[in-house]
């Protein structure tokens, strides 16, 4: 079980490995576009370094507290990817979390002791820094107060090796909007860099209407998108909808990434919006994480990563899943976001 | 007739019939229908509507606890439900068929039940 297991046998126990292609033509833009000497030197007065090829992960909707159907197993999922993570062979730079970290609670005080095991259980990963964005659950009843005395500021940027990354709010207003304010800010931010600087957004919500009667949208989508259109290699990551998706929106690349709880279910297929039943014979079915990196070919390639437990022991389906300990008393709703 | 004096009650003419014109359409346009709904966590009362194509309807809107959501793509509605007051909105609706609207102010853990179906007919 804790053994190092090299990168081509890992995504083999993951059990799926799709190289979705370019999310961002971060390398081949440097040395080939006429502005790529002004995005090297800019990025260089920024960090004081040049761009480097790098990981990270994309974690997303642990739902921590949340227990009973359709997901018995409370923090499991989120506690063995965590795991498999730390056995890839290559230590990501940092982890994102796109939003819905915690389950909400009625209690104040039950909710930040969720907070608090959220942190405690990503606080295993071995990596040198874990980025976070609210989703509804963490921040949208109380305006983010007790959010931001967790993890801090719910919108926020910085940059890595080459790379600017926007954190967005969409969920605290309580509404699905991001807010004039915050594009403002974001305006303001981006304004510093070249328009073939390399940013990747990361969020909650779709920042596009992807389906709004299930709300998968965010009202206020198009003007954040309108104010990244002049950027040429923007990349979105996101969470909310519990299943992978990929959507081409102007210049933008949109990836949402799988839950760490349970999935919903296809809304090309379905009128409403379902949790995925629990599957006895393989308990994370649907549910995985996000890496991306660099593929050594000059681009940078995403590889979904669904949990699987059937390398992982003799015994198959629920039965390798220990009995979960959790001491929170979970709660569930017959429909949560 | 002095030129002046003509352009003068050609005007007068043209803003008579322009009142006229408006006052006949105003007295011609039907009256809304009412609709009130009640939002509460995590459901809306009435759960179904019936609205009828081209003809005009408003929703009033309340909420018992907390802020809630009203949102119908369909029809363009977004609105928040702000509690110990009423929400008008007025709209005619363009299109038949069965939508449905949610809640979406997040408003706690069973927000994600709170649905109300809109019928349509021609």
């Amino acid at each position: 079980m804790k053994d190092k297991i090299d990168r081509r046998s890992f995504l083999k126990v993951a059990g799926m490995s799709v190289g979705i292609g370019v999310v961002y033509q971060f390398a081949p833009m440097l040395v080939g576009h006429a502005q790529a000497g002004t995005v090297t030197d800019f990025f260089k007065q920024v960090n004081g370094e040049s761009p480097q090829s790098f990981t990270f992960a994309q974690f997303s909707d642990p739902h921590v507290g949340f227990q009973g159907p359709p997901d018995p197993l409370g923090t499991k999922a989120f506690e063995n990817a965590v795991e498999l993570l730390n056995r890839m062979p290559q230590r990501p730079d940092f982890v994102l979390f796109t939003g819905d970290l915690t389950h909400d609670a009625e209690s104040r005080d039950v909710h930040a002791q969720r907070m608090q095991l959220f942190k405690s259980i990503s606080g295993r990963i071995n990596t040198a820094a874990i980025h976070t964005v609210p989703g509804e659950n963490d921040a949208a009843l109380d305006g983010g107060v007790l959010y931001r005395e967790h993890f801090g500021e719910t919108h926020y940027s910085f940059d890595h090796k080459g790379v600017h990354f926007v954190a967005l709010d969409n969920v605290s207003r309580g509404h699905p909007e991001v807010g004039t304010e915050q594009i403002a800010w974001m305006k303001a931010d981006l304004a510093r860099f070249p328009k073939t600087a390399p940013i990747v957004v990361f969020t909650h919500r779709p920042l596009f209407d992807l389906k709004p009667e299930w709300e998968w949208f965010t009202a206020d989508g198009d003007d954040v998108m309108n104010a990244l259109a002049p950027y040429e290699n923007v990349t979105v990551l996101y969470g909310h909808i519990h299943r992978e998706n990929v959507s081409q929106q102007g210049n933008a690349k949109h990836y949402a990434a799988r839950s760490l709880i349970f999935a919903f279910n296809d809304p090309a297929t379905n009128a409403d919006k379902k949790q995925m039943p629990f599957n006895n014979d393989q308990p994370f079915e649907g549910l995985g994480i996000r890496l991306v990196g660099d593929n050594r070919a000059a681009n940078v390639e995403i590889t979904e990563v669904e949990l699987t437990t059937q390398e992982f022991g003799g015994l198959s389906g629920i039965q390798q899943i220990n009995k979960p300990n959790n001491t929170l008393g979970g709660s569930s709703a017959n429909e949560t976001d | 007739m002095r030129p002046t004096r003509k352009i003068a009650a050609t005007i007068g003419f043209v803003l008579g019939a322009a009142l006229c014109a408006i006052a006949v359409r105003a007295a011609n346009e039907p009256t809304p229908q009412v609709i009130r709904i009640n939002a509460s966590k995590f459901h809306f009362e009435p759960d179904h509507i019936t609205l009828h194509k081209g003809q005009p309807v408003t929703l009033e809107l309340t909420s018992a606890d907390a802020t809630h959501g009203f949102m119908i793509r369909t029809l363009k509605i977004d609105t928040d439900i702000k509690p110990g007051k009423v929400t008008d909105v007025t709209v005619t609706p363009a299109t038949a068929g069965n939508f449905v609207a949610i809640c979406d102010h997040y408003c706690g853990i069973g927000h994600g039940m709170m649905k109300l179906k809109v019928e349509v007919e021609p």
